[in-house]
């Protein structure tokens, strides 16, 4: 057990935001959310639906980095031509995302951060498709870096929607706002908290609830029971080693440290 | 000639091409970050004194290398990436001098905006947007619904397009296109949301039904949308075009670097446009070393 990783341990808790989903299209940008993903439709819910990172649907998730161009076995098709219409504003999918900024509402900034919109200081993306995703379907997130650059009062951009009454336009429909997990290499949060505030739910192994609230930027809600997070099972590891050959999740993290801390 | 002359020949050159369009026309660049973007044309603009573009994409290098240039007054966006190299550093660096107008938008109120466009509609309602920074700062308006839900919706304004440039693996004289590729992104309604379409193609056929009528599916849209056809092989390079070719990262890697210390423009640019096609494709190895570029796996 003394082996285990601190990226595996977080794949873990990942993989279970993706529990029980459905039959939707489960999708993890970066080596750790869409290990997760893949790791939860081996285990746990086989109904999930995911692409090969690129437009093919597979039902036997495709592992991170080199292979053949054609190892991929492909059960369906979804361009990114009809993913608005099939998967996104239909509601169908569950992606989770690394955004550089996460606030107190669970807004995301993927756009820039300071300065204006007309000069900004750090031009960053652009925001993608999280204003969508956020107001359509469910999002999870995974930081590698708990800190208080990332966990901000606020957001300089606000480029997906979260719980921040002030943001509401009224007659809108926020129906479909779904905000559900946050994991980090120090714990896992949710949004449990009164009026969907950010909340611990569990700390990695040897994290206490003092260090996550000093590397965060805003108050946290403590859930009435703090719970370790859990040890990825040996099946799961193997599941993981076997959907990233190339351990190329050894560098998710910083120094790739050991799930349980030393002493 | 026999039908009153009508030939329906819209073959042109790319400097033709690039002539029908003028200072101040708000272009559309199809394609997705770095795949299939029609990057000769991109190039051949890049060769001319085409100035004040309002450049409507789904950006990667064209993006990057048009802003760098100084042809872009205004650009309506969703984001601008090379993927494995996720920040356009010649797009970052026109943001952050603050020259650029801009209007982003997320990706599907993107295409949204196109089929608007598309339809002749002056807008399509929408939820994206609400409870963000866009609508505000992109000056969008909202609409109530006439029914009884009374839902409040962004309106997202039609994003009509001048003239749209389009990369495609295979056209005949008539603009009959076929396009392959596991994703053809939205090429099909940036053709339909511009007054004038321009595609730039892999291979040249004489008549499509003689050549390739097994693959009529593939037309992605119909030649009433073409206005000029040119061939212009290995032209999304350094884009990927499959079947054809991957993307080249070490092209990209270089032009990423090159927007570092000093990174001007005008002292690089020789690199990545080139004097002429020719010149350009004589410089990155030839047709051999573009259709040797692996497809790219995600």
């Amino acid at each position: 057990m003394s082996d285990i990783t601190l990226v595996d341990l977080c794949i873990f808790a990942c993989s279970e935001a993706f529990r029980d989903n459905g039959e939707i299209v489960a999708t993890g940008v970066g080596p750790v959310p869409r290990v997760a993903a893949g790791l939860a439709k081996l285990t746990h819910t086989p109904e999930l639906m995911m692409t090969d990172g690129e437009c093919y649907l597979v039902e036997q998730p495709v592992p991170l980095g080199p292979r053949k161009y054609d190892d991929r076995k492909t059960a369906g098709w979804l361009p990114f031509s009809r993913f608005f219409d099939s998967a996104v504003w239909s509601g169908r999918r569950h992606a989770m995302v690394t955004p550089t900024q996460l606030d107190r509402f669970g807004q995301i900034n993927l756009s820039y951060m300071g300065g204006t919109y007309q000069k900004p200081k750090t031009q960053m993306l652009g925001v993608r498709g999280f204003p969508g995703n956020t107001i359509y379907h469910p999002n999870s997130f995974f930081f590698p870096a708990h800190g208080p650059r990332v966990f901000v009062p606020e957001v300089d951009m606000i480029s997906g929607v979260g719980y921040n009454p002030a943001k509401r336009v009224p007659g809108g429909n926020y129906s479909g706002v779904d905000l559900r997990t946050i994991v980090t290499n120090l714990c896992v949060m949710d949004f449990g908290g009164p009026d969907h505030a950010i909340r611990v739910v569990s700390l990695h192994p040897g994290v206490t609830f003092d260090e996550v609230q000093a590397a965060t930027g805003f108050e946290l809600v403590r859930a009435e029971t703090i719970t370790e997070t859990a040890m990825p099972t040996a099946e799961a590891l193997q599941v993981i080693a076997s959907l990233d050959p190339h351990n190329i999740r050894a560098s998710a993290i910083k120094d790739n440290p050991p799930a349980r801390r030393a002493a | 000639m026999s039908l009153s002359g009508k030939t329906l020949d819209k073959r042109m050159s790319a400097a033709e091409i690039v002539a029908q369009l003028s200072d101040g026309m708000t272009l559309g660049i199809g394609g997705w970050g770095p795949r299939r973007k029609p990057m000769a044309l991109v190039r051949e603009i890049l060769r001319s004194d085409l100035k004040d573009l309002t450049v409507v994409a789904y950006g990667g290098a064209d993006v990057g290398m048009l802003c760098a240039a100084g042809k872009v007054r205004k650009l309506v966006f969703a984001f601008v990436s090379l993927d494995a190299i996720p920040l356009e550093p010649w797009f970052r660096k026109s943001r952050e001098s603050g020259a650029l107008q801009v209007l982003e938008l997320d990706e599907g109120m993107f295409q949204w905006g196109l089929k608007a466009a598309a339809f002749g509609l002056p807008f399509l309602p929408t939820r994206v947007g609400l409870g963000t920074d866009l609508a505000e700062l992109g000056g969008l308006k909202t609409v109530q619904s006439p029914y009884a839900d009374g839902e409040t919706l962004i309106a997202m304004p039609a994003l009509k397009l001048d003239a749209a440039l389009i990369h495609v693996n295979r056209s005949d004289w008539r603009g009959n296109v076929q396009v392959f590729g596991p994703d053809v992104y939205y090429d099909e309604w940036f053709a339909k949301a511009a007054a004038k379409t321009y595609i730039s193609c892999e291979e040249l056929v004489d008549r499509m039904e003689d050549h390739y009528p097994e693959n009529a599916q593939a037309n992605l849209f119909e030649r009433c949308f073409v206005s000029g056809v040119v061939e212009m092989p290995c032209g999304a390079h350094p884009s990927s075009m499959p079947p054809h070719y991957g993307w080249d990262m070490k092209a990209f890697k270089a032009y990423a670097d090159s927007a570092k210390d000093p990174g001007e423009w005008e002292q690089v640019k020789d690199r990545f446009v080139g004097a002429s096609e020719a010149e350009y494709l004589v410089n990155i190895g030839g047709k051999e070393a573009v259709t040797g570029l692996p497809l790219p796996i995600f």
